[in-house]
């Protein structure tokens, strides 16, 4: 099959700075491929240089086939979604809509067939004669997405589209573009520092660090099978616990804490089985960790004192020490726990990650 | 683990464009630094006249060749004017309108900016109702033609006997500065964070101590801004220096055009050149010393002159 | 402190404004004689020539100041090399007082030795640039100086208020593929209101107050084909010894002051009535 977007071997130096680092990227056709990261990462930059508004040092772009490594943004076939919107703030919603298209000199009535389909979708019909100002934000991202919908192009550019908008409409716009991509079936690429909208929104996931793609893969694999500690970490809230200690090599190998506790690796699936004994990390995701009676049942289990209780509503989060280190579990908010509470915690290494503490890889 | 390996590598084909896009020189380009050279010449050519006007002598001058630079150098038109030129009676040349104008500058800036740094700050914390119209009228008077303002102050001065004083042009310099370099301190004032004075306060300062102990050092930047403004204000004043200054502190702009405009004879443009570069000379040096300052100095208020 | 300051200006004003009812002529006398000196401003043909003189001024050197100043602000806005350097060249003549570059000026358009005769010299026997020594033009004469001395103010309150503009809306505009002079002229343009009406209210109070630059250029000649009414108060109140005229010809300056700042008052209260609607 035909790859929607193609990056091949690109780089970007500002100056002496390197900010993307021979990056590959294959995109399908309809595919909603995310780019999560913290800020300075390199992920909105990677977008910029797709859409054609930042020059690459080298390396090659390919968007529907065709090599647009050198062409203008406005030929690359795509849209593209601001963080501040962007709108021309003297024009009203319509002409907002249509103002690239006039230039372009495109026919009236194909001009007005598209905002009014634009505008059905988005559902911004009676908003058409007003101006940005006397919108809230919520409506004028609509309008900003309506200015890439209305270019009636295959690939969609979200630069942290709902970044300036409050933790309520944020929620309702995500639905509203899945419910968008649903219906559209473009391929979107999209940037975001939020996990939660990387994790709701994206086919597959591209975890950057340093201008590097650190994993892609779907959110399941992103979540459950982290390639590294880096991935391991970033995602998930509140992040996963970690263990140091050491892999002891073997056909069934046994992972020892620093502080001698052995917690055996049970049908753990490794990456590739250690030959020798490693320094290693475990990770365990906190709502893995269970209590009281389920935690007897569970390959690895060990008596704990419970520190702090943070109580959230839907659940609540734990603190205590499992082989000497400081670990976080959830567990329903129905549970009867308290502070210096003496129990039973356990979980199934299976469930869990394993890296290498030198390379930081998953093992 | 990278992308690498999860892209299929049997499509890394180099094919088309690659990398940067090659930089040509397009014709845009050089439109838009032709359109710059050509009006940074506009700008400059002044200033070039002036210079080499200034160092020839007159049998040159008449060889009606404005650009050319001086076949023969003389500095004899800046000692000129700098020592002899004639304003009417007198032929002392610029020299005593030099230090008047220092003088001024100096004594007007000073007061000017101490009342107004005071007047910022008590202002600041002026947020009722009537500072609306406060800051309406403080806008009004730095934009208010100095003509109407200029009969009524000569009276003034008359009544208590200091017109045509060194006070008397301190004075007017100092009141017609006020608003606007108030409204620029206070400002800033108003700009810095609240808590800052309420921390003060809970360490038990007063509000003077306050003013002198932090918020003073604090206005480094604001003040550098109100000197600039000040200085080449004040220097480049021609009006008041003519109405308020008297024979005695005359400032060097109206001697400049004292000179220039009571020639007989001959008018000798070289001398005027080298007088005109002389009284140019402090605020150009200003400029070019503040730099980046004096456009923040514009910005704040430009309004003056 | 600033209440005596600000007490000193309404005093001031209130008092020109009175003597503008008076028949004072070369001491201030409180006889009041009504509107008689305002008849006599309108009638007066120096005053008439002064009015009419700051029209043309005011429109050419506000209208060639704002458009050279946005022209040159754009082209500086072309991540060009050496920005520092144009700027500081585009500038500098500002920081002269108005008296030089009238001075200056005055001897560039000297038709004996200056610019004409210079050109003249190189070959073109007919070339005529000499603006000043007739009346019809020497007009256009203080505009050419005047938009060299405060040009490059306008183009450094327009060039931060472009590079205030949202970076977005310049991607924006490029995806959407609208032409950089277009995106200049009807999305940045309209963006930059307040850079815009700085820049124009500080030309608009350098207008009504000209006065060092005549005075250095022209003294409002030849005859009285420069007068302008700064020039006419200050003459009134000294040589010409007529200070009720002189006041009520200063009062007709405050006027366009007046009306300006209550613009853009009005601009200002009708924005926020907007921000706060929407």
């Amino acid at each position: 099959m035909q790859h929607s977007v193609s990056i091949r071997d690109l780089s970007l130096n500002f100056g002496n700075v390197r900010v993307l680092e021979n990056l590959n990227l294959d995109i399908a056709q309809g595919e909603f491929i995310v780019l999560l990261g913290p800020s300075g990462c390199g992920k909105s930059t990677l977008l910029n240089c797709i859409a054609g508004l930042l020059d690459v040092t080298d390396g090659q772009i390919f968007i529907g086939g065709k090599n647009v490594t050198w062409e203008e943004p406005k030929d690359r076939g795509i849209g593209m979604v601001f963080q501040s919107y962007a709108l021309y703030p003297q024009m009203t919603v319509e002409r907002n809509l249509s103002f690239g298209l006039r230039v372009a000199g495109m026919k009236k009535d194909e001009i007005e067939k598209r905002v009014a389909r634009a505008a059905e979708i988005l559902q911004i019909g009676p908003l058409l004669q007003r101006k940005p100002v006397e919108l809230s934000g919520g409506q004028r991202q609509r309008v900003a997405i309506g200015r890439a919908l209305v270019r009636d192009v295959d690939v969609f550019l979200f630069d942290e589209p709902l970044s300036n908008l409050d933790a309520k409409l944020r929620s309702d716009l995500r639905v509203e573009i899945k419910r968008l991509h649903q219906r559209l079936k473009n391929t979107m690429i999209y940037v975001t520092h939020d996990q939660i909208e990387a994790l709701t929104l994206a086919d597959r996931i591209a975890i950057m660090k340093n201008g590097v793609i650190q994993q892609l893969a779907d959110p399941h694999t992103i979540y459950n099978r982290p390639v590294n500690l880096y991935v391991a970490g970033f995602i998930g809230s509140p992040s996963m616990n970690f263990i140091q200690g050491e892999l002891k090599g073997g056909a069934q190998p046994t992972f020892v804490a620093d502080d001698g506790t052995v917690i055996t690796t049970g049908n753990y699936q490794f990456d590739e089985a250690p030959a020798a004994s490693v320094k290693a990390v475990l990770g365990v995701r906190p709502e893995h960790i269970v209590i009281g009676e389920a935690a007897h049942a569970m390959p690895f289990s060990t008596d704990v004192e419970i520190e702090i209780v943070e109580p959230m509503g839907s659940d609540t989060l734990a603190w205590t020490k499992i082989a000497g280190h400081p670990v976080t579990f959830r567990c329903s908010s129905d549970t009867e726990i308290r502070v210096g509470q003496n129990l039973k915690a356990g979980f199934d290494t299976a469930r869990g990650s394993i890296f290498n503490a030198e390379t930081t890889n998953r093992v | 683990m990278t992308t690498e390996a999860l892209s299929p590598s049997a499509s890394r084909v180099v094919e088309g464009p690659r990398g940067a896009k090659p930089k040509r020189l397009t014709i845009s380009r050089i439109g838009v630094y032709a359109f710059l050279v050509l009006a940074a010449l506009f700008f400059l050519m002044p200033l070039w006249v002036m210079v080499v006007t200034s160092l020839k002598g007159m049998p040159e001058i008449q060889m009606r060749n404005l650009f050319a630079w001086p076949s023969e150098l003389t500095f004899e038109p800046w000692i000129k004017a700098w020592d002899t030129a004639c304003t009417g009676r007198d032929c002392n040349g610029l020299k005593p309108g030099f230090w008047n104008s220092i003088k001024i500058t100096a004594v007007g800036t000073f007061f000017s900016i101490v009342i107004a740094a005071m007047n910022g700050y008590a202002l600041s914390f002026w947020r009722y109702k009537g500072a609306n119209i406060l800051f309406g009228l403080l806008l009004f008077g730095a934009f208010v033609p100095y003509q109407v303002v200029i009969y009524p102050l000569i009276l003034g001065f008359r009544q208590v006997g200091l017109f045509g004083t060194f006070p008397a042009i301190i004075i007017v310099h100092v009141i017609f500065g006020m608003p606007i370099l108030t409204l620029l301190f206070r400002n800033f004032f108003v700009s810095l964070p609240p808590e800052l004075f309420k921390a003060a306060r809970v360490d038990g300062a007063g509000f003077w101590q306050i003013f002198f102990q932090i918020m003073l050092p604090m206005s480094v930047p604001i003040t550098i801004v109100a000197v600039i403004l000040q200085v080449t204000g004040i220097w480049n004043d021609f009006l008041f220096g003519t109405v308020f200054a008297g024979r005695e502190n005359m400032p060097m702009t109206v001697q400049l055009n004292n000179i220039v405009q009571t020639t007989t004879g001959v008018r000798e443009y070289n001398v005027h050149m080298a007088a005109t570069i002389l009284t140019a000379a402090v605020p150009l040096a200003v400029y070019f010393i503040s730099g980046k300052w004096f456009v923040r100095g514009i910005a704040a208020g430009a309004v003056k002159g | 402190m600033i209440l005596t300051a600000i007490g000193v200006f309404v005093v001031c004003i209130i008092y020109s404004f009175l003597l503008s009812f008076t028949s004072s002529r070369l001491f201030p006398s409180f006889d009041f004689i009504g509107f008689d000196q305002y008849e006599r401003l309108w009638s007066t043909q120096r005053w008439l020539v002064s009015v009419n003189n700051l029209w043309i001024f005011g429109l050419l050197s506000i209208g060639s100041n704002m458009v050279v100043g946005y022209l040159l602000a754009v082209f500086m806005d072309q991540r060009i090399r050496q920005e520092d350097l144009f700027r500081s060249i585009f500038l500098y003549p500002f920081a002269m007082s108005l008296v030089i570059t009238g001075l200056v000026w005055r001897w560039i358009l000297d038709p004996n030795y200056g610019l004409q005769a210079t050109v003249r010299g190189w070959g073109f026997a007919d070339f005529s640039f000499a603006p000043l020594v007739d009346s019809n033009t020497a007009i256009y004469g203080l505009v050419v100086a005047g938009i060299w001395n405060g040009v490059g103010v306008s183009m450094a309150i327009m060039l931060a208020g472009l590079r205030g503009v949202d970076s977005e809306i310049w991607k924006a505009a490029k995806i959407d593929g609208i032409p950089t002079w277009k995106t200049y002229l009807q999305i940045v343009l309209p963006m930059m209101r307040g850079a815009i009406l700085t820049a124009f209210i500080l030309q608009c109070v350098g207008v009504v107050r000209v006065f060092d630059l005549v005075v250095a250029m022209t003294q409002g000649g030849p005859g009285i084909a420069t007068q302008m009414p700064a020039i006419f108060v200050i003459q009134h109140i000294t040589d010409r010894a007529n200070v009720g005229l002189g006041m009520a010809a200063a009062t007709m300056m405050l006027l366009p002051v007046v009306l300006l700042l209550g613009l853009q008052q009005f601009i200002q209260w009708r924005a926020n009535q907007k921000r706060m609607n929407s």
